[in-house]
């Protein structure tokens, strides 16, 4: 029987994240997973790319991974919002001196970063290439069969698997879930014109169409999200023909442009379980709630729930409590509820918002980006929301140690 | 343990109560609930103490390694586990048999060597660096003796730590009427009668030969629960040290 404080089931960038903030702290966990890390690092294996906003950064160096993605991100100065390709939508500009708005990862950089810290880490055990066959959670501990065969015992319990999260599934936790019927398009690109740091977030009444900057200057991540019914047939495009519609989309202002990676796609869905929490189990990330892409905020949010969670037990951990005591899953609860609603709720009004075709729907949309553009403090706010730097800041997101 | 051989300070009538509690102890829905949800910001007060008085590292998980504790009227254990997982050899005694029935079972489950005890301070033995007896003196029959137990039993600088509800209207209010009346406190479980202000609490700590080192309120908002605060109108702490 190994035995830890935490088990985590899920080694994903929120599962490990979260495993390497414990164990920076003190609090040693096992980290199960199904994946072969060689494969999940490789090139070909994911085209995602993440707006790690500055919170989540500073939590990043706070517990020493930073460091392994020096010189890999591309910041955000700037994101431009419109209705399609007309004039009129919103800028986000970072202030002069301030962080910027973001900064653009290469997923898979951020796990081989993730990994290579996990090594250094005393009292983090990564399991890899297996998976839990039997769970059991009770008054007493949680206590996990593998299917290698090996025992796990634990007084808590972390589901990090992700959307599909087998562990909140069969803890019975309610999700509020629908589909957007439509799918992501993830292709990494390279244009002529350097993109200046500036992200551009174009609206189509056929789904939203982000040119995300990437390093080096004429390189961008493209999520370019079409109807679930034509997803087959844009996918079996060739190349050319592809980077020709995904010019079209961009007006143009990066210039002519090539492919430049893998084309991969996501089906889109929103899900937000009722609970995040129950007997000895806690869940992060996606596994707890998933939203569109269009902002760029699941990772961060699966990263926020790891800086609320590391603080809640690694302070716990200090009073000498078990840490599955339901006293410290309903502070994390408390914590990430309000946050992870209001994140989710407001992509989902955005994406809905902006899916109404039509010219009057276009023109209120026109009409309500040049009135937010106008009001100082809102913009402010949304700013503030895109940094991820709203709410009561776990003290991992401010760059401290707990 | 016969009842000829049990303490005097110990009421008969409160420590048949909280046996018919002990099987519900553990349940964070039960019975004791209240405490339950009071148990981080107490130990929150403990460890700040623990750390200022023998100057630990406050991101140690070990902070009481190498020290003996003894926790008196521990119920089914709430506090003497955690005290165990901060490090400490830890003694923990009940007046109730089925508390310390409750009590070992749960350690068990948990792997924690706990050394528990039916009776009252007078079956601690030697001397500890740390004494912990909360929210039990206002259930003790003769505060004077018992505090002078607890502190018979205490080192030479060591730690004592008591809290215990305030007499006032507004704890008469929510402890009594509020509290016993909507059932988040099991009914009978108070006297307010019986209930010490922080003045007199003190003074009987100092005539046990102790300096008062702290006196803390526990305060409930409704916003962010049960906090540490200087308004002690309704619970509060005092920490005392032996010279």
């Amino acid at each position: 029987m190994e035995r830890a404080d935490v088990i985590i089931l899920g080694g994903g960038l929120v599962g490990l994240t979260l495993a390497i903030a414990l164990g920076k702290h003190g609090v040693s966990t096992i980290v199960v997973d199904p994946a072969d890390p060689e494969q999940t690092i490789a090139k070909t294996f994911d085209g995602r790319a993440t707006a790690v906003s500055s919170s989540s950064f500073r939590m990043l160096q706070a517990i020493g991974v930073a460091g392994r993605l020096e010189g890999h991100g591309c910041p955000i100065q700037s994101i431009q919002v419109s209705d399609g390709l007309a004039p009129g939508g919103l800028v986000f500009d970072a202030e002069q001196g301030d962080d910027p708005l973001g900064m653009m990862f290469e997923n898979r950089l951020i796990r081989a970063a993730l990994f290579e810290t996990a090594k250094t880490v005393p009292g983090l055990n990564f399991l890899p290439k297996t998976r839990a066959a039997e769970v059991v959670r009770d008054a007493a501990g949680v206590r996990i069969a593998l299917e290698d065969g090996r025992l796990l015992a634990a007084p808590l319990l972390i589901g990090a698997e992700g959307r599909n999260s087998p562990t909140r599934d069969a803890a019975q936790i309610p999700m509020a879930r629908w589909s957007y019927d439509h799918v992501a398009i993830i292709q990494t690109i390279e244009h002529e014109r350097p993109h200046g740091n500036v992200a551009y977030e174009i609206f189509y009444p056929a789904g939203p169409f982000a040119i995300l900057p990437m390093l080096p200057g004429t390189r961008s991540a493209i999520v370019w999200s079409i109807s679930a019914a034509d997803a087959p047939a844009t996918l079996g495009l060739p190349d050319r023909a592809i980077a020709a519609e995904i010019e079209k989309r961009m007006g143009g202002f990066l210039g002519a442009i090539t492919l430049a990676g893998p084309r991969s796609s996501y089906p889109l869905g929103f899900h937000h379980a009722t609970q995040i929490t129950g007997e000895r189990l806690a869940l992060v990330g996606d596994a707890a709630h998933g939203i569109h892409p269009i902002a760029g905020q699941g990772l961060n949010l699966g990263f926020r729930d790891a800086a609320a969670l590391a603080q809640v037990l690694v302070e716990g951990a200090r009073l000498g409590l078990d840490l599955g005591d339901a006293q410290l899953l309903a502070r994390y609860a408390r914590w990430r509820s309000l946050d992870t609603f209001m994140v989710a709720a407001s992509t989902d009004t955005l994406t809905r918002l902006y899916g109404v075709p039509g010219k009057t729907a276009s023109a209120v949309r026109r009409f309500g980006m040049s009135l937010i553009h106008r009001i100082g403090p809102l913009k402010d706010r949304l700013m503030a929301e895109a940094r991820g730097e709203s709410g009561d800041l776990p003290l991992l997101l401010r760059g401290l140690s707990i | 343990m016969a009842n000829a051989s049990e303490p005097s300070t110990i009421d008969p009538k409160e420590a048949a109560h909280f046996g018919k509690m002990a099987a519900d102890w553990w349940d964070p829905k039960g019975s004791s609930a209240m405490l339950h949800k009071l148990n981080p910001v107490r130990l929150k007060y403990i460890r700040e103490q623990i750390d200022h008085h023998f100057q630990t590292d406050e991101t140690s998980r070990t902070p009481l390694a190498g020290k003996r504790a003894a926790d008196v009227g521990c119920g089914a254990g709430l506090l003497a586990e955690p005290l165990r997982r901060l490090g400490a050899d830890v003694t923990a005694v009940d007046a109730a048999p089925e508390n310390i029935a409750a009590a070992r079972l749960h350690a068990q489950g948990q792997g924690l060597e706990i050394d528990y005890r039916v009776g009252s301070a007078d079956t601690l033995d030697g001397l500890y660096d740390l004494v912990t007896s909360l929210e039990v003196i206002e259930h003790v029959a003769d505060v004077r003796g018992f505090v002078g137990g607890l502190a018979d039993h205490l080192a030479p600088g060591g730690l004592l730590i008591l809290s215990t509800p305030n007499r006032t209207p507004q704890s008469r209010l929510m402890m009594i009427t509020l509290a016993e009346g909507l059932g988040q406190i099991p009914k009978g479980t108070h006297d307010w009668n019986k209930f010490l202000t922080p003045e007199e609490l003190c003074a009987i700590v100092r005539d046990a030969g102790l300096d008062v080192v702290d006196v803390e309120g526990l305060s409930f908002s409704p916003t962010r629960g049960f906090v540490l605060s200087e308004n002690t109108s309704l619970d509060y702490f005092i920490a005392a040290r032996k010279a």
